[in-house]
């Protein structure tokens, strides 16, 4: 504001005590583009409100509909010998215990599968190795999960889970294995970017100290990258749960179950429950509470992977090494 | 294992040894015709020199006329970049660096490393300097090797209370000395740095410098810089590269020079060496 023109202005607004711009000084650029920017802020704003707004609604109605179910049910029919909502039996076990059973067959799976691969990919593979089956692993995350339903039910089944035990056809354990083989490229992509967000000269320092490319991964890579793993593993897990396709084929017991712990027996999970309930709307409107049973299921699995998703966070902020 | 134990004994070299045969032995790494390639183009080509005991060598020359990388061949750092190659002789202590029975990982617990940017771990300043003895397992009296380094390299009374603390509290000078500390608490027997103080302010640089000086009674140090006025500070011989511009117009590092600092900065021999350090070039 060195000019002699400019300074000559503010001398004389100062005298005015005036703050409005002077003719000569162009500031107030083009109002168009500034009612376009406004409009831009304004619908990006509306976009990120109604993201809120749809979640906001559907959580208020779950919580609606559970309270009524909650308050019309008999407290002896959520602990009873089974699931069954259209006789009125809702025994919470049976699927909460079905859900965490198949959920941990699956991390099982998934848990050494996927990191393995994570750590192969990031750490040892060469670029051209990476370069090819990074997007195959990508790409096997996006199978729909009918097809590993029926990969469950018709192959894993029979040939892993019969060979080895005598097993039910339908079985819970056929179910975790293929949710496992499901979650796990998720895991793997997840994981692998974690791991690839370690600097490059976090190795560097290792491997300058001696340090061989196994002890560079444990002692270095793995610590700084704990937060996306568990992450990763979060995000698998909360899948797993929420897996229905897989569940509903192979782990039978369509209509209901008896509460079961044996992963060699059919069994029922939360999502798969809520899956057989909504197959024809007849039936779900047929008995009385088991259409509100469906919100209150679905609430209790908001609540587990809240909860998850709690204690990852937690844990996280605890062992986490920040580069 | 130390270093002195592959170090050819002079005693075992017997009566005949001469004042040249000694001299011989004082050098700590030979290189004769060095050449990198990244895939088909040579980074840097042809470069000899000795790098003696006890020592700092220093590397300068513009950007890209390859000082980093031949560095980096001198603990086989190279050997991680897939496409690097690397050619010719690279003698330390008269083994070949390169041959077939020599672990690369061997190589660095011998040969340390300070990098351009200071790169601790995300740890506690302890785990920082235990890490190396650690891995190596000679770890017997942990606490007393790290308070060493660190005293050596003049961080302990400014983090002797705060050893729990994560390495990232320290400001860039102090992580720049805890990795200097951390390369020293594997005993090695040189020290490589990678343009160690340009990340850093002048009065951290100074005390760097400071602490080279101090370090060289015990170690030999290979240094490279932009810096010409730390090289003429610090070091005791000298290398000039610079940047060769093929018809093609790839660029390629050449040794230009390698004498005394003093020589090097007072009465060079060769034009470019003086074009550079007069600052009419680079």
């Amino acid at each position: 504001m060195g000019r002699p023109v400019s300074r000559r202005h503010s001398i004389a607004e100062a005298a005015h005590g005036g703050r409005g711009l002077s003719a000569s000084v162009m500031l107030a650029g083009d109002p168009r583009r500034r009612r376009k920017e406004a409009r831009v802020r304004g619908f990006l704003f509306a976009a990120a409100a109604a993201t809120v707004l749809v979640g906001v609604a559907i959580v208020l109605a779950l919580i609606g509909e559970a309270w009524n179910f909650v308050t019309q049910v008999e407290f002896s029919k959520l602990w009873s010998l089974g699931w069954f909502p259209r006789r009125d039996f809702f025994d919470v076990r049976t699927i909460v215990l079905g859900t965490i059973i198949i959920a941990g067959i699956a991390m099982v799976v998934a848990t050494p599968l996927g990191l393995g691969a994570a750590i192969y990919l990031s750490e040892y593979a060469s670029p051209r190795t990476r370069r090819i089956l990074k997007p195959i692993v990508e790409i096997l995350a996006g199978i729909p999960s009918v097809v590993l339903g029926y990969f469950a039910l018709t192959w894993i089944s029979p040939n892993v889970v019969q060979r080895l035990f005598t097993a039910n056809t339908f079985n819970m354990a056929a179910a975790g294995i293929g949710v496992g083989v499901l979650v796990t490229p998720l895991v793997a992509a997840v994981t692998e970017d974690a791991l690839r967000a370690v600097p490059v000269s976090l190795r560097e320092a290792s491997y300058g100290l001696g340090a061989r490319r196994g002890e560079t991964v444990r002692k270095v890579v793995l610590p700084a990258a704990v937060s996306g793993i568990v992450a990763a593993l979060i995000l698998g897990v909360s899948r797993a749960i929420g897996e229905t396709m897989v569940v509903a084929m192979a782990a039978g017991a369509t209509g209901g179950s008896l509460l079961q712990l044996n992963p060699l027996e059919p069994g029922q999970t939360m999502t798969a429950a809520m899956t057989a309930l909504a197959i024809g709307s007849d039936q779900v409107a047929g008995s009385g509470l088991a259409f509100q049973s469906l919100f209150f299921v679905g609430l209790l699995l908001f609540a587990m992977t809240l909860i998850l998703n709690v204690i990852g966070d937690r844990f996280v902020r605890r062992v986490r090494e920040k580069y | 294992m130390t270093a002195a134990e592959t170090r050819p004994d002079p005693e075992s070299v017997g009566a005949a040894a001469t004042p040249q045969r000694q001299g011989r032995e004082e050098v700590v790494f030979h290189l004769d015709g060095l050449s990198v390639h990244y895939g088909e183009f040579p980074a840097v080509k042809g470069v000899g020199l000795d790098v003696r005991r006890n020592e700092i060598t220093a590397l300068i020359g513009p950007s890209g006329c390859g000082k980093s990388t031949v560095l980096r061949s001198l603990n086989r750092m190279n050997d991680l970049i897939e496409i690097a190659k690397v050619s010719g002789l690279v003698e330390y202590h008269g083994v070949d660096l390169y041959g077939p029975a020599v672990d690369p990982v061997e190589v660095r617990r011998q040969i340390g490393m300070v990098f351009q940017k200071p790169n601790p771990f995300p740890k506690s300043i302890y785990d920082n300097v235990a890490f190396g003895p650690r891995i190596a397992k000679t770890d017997d009296d942990l606490d007393g090797l790290v308070e060493q380094s660190l005293r050596r390299a003049v961080l302990w009374d400014e983090v002797r209370d705060k050893l729990d603390q994560s390495a990232y509290a320290l400001s860039g000078g102090q992580q720049q000395r805890l990795c200097i500390a951390r390369a020293i608490a594997t005993s090695p027997d040189v020290l490589l740095m990678d343009e160690p103080c340009s990340a850093l302010d002048p009065i951290a640089t100074l005390r760097i410098e400071e602490l080279m000086v101090e370090l060289k009674s015990d170690y030999s140090i290979v240094i490279v810089t932009h810096n010409m006025q730390q090289a003429a500070r610090v070091s005791d011989r000298t290398a000039f590269f610079t940047v060769d511009e093929s018809v093609t117009g790839h660029r390629t590092g050449i040794l230009v020079e390698f004498d005394q600092t003093g020589k090097i900065f007072t009465n060079p021999s060769n034009p470019k060496t003086e074009d550079y350090i007069t600052g009419r070039f680079g």
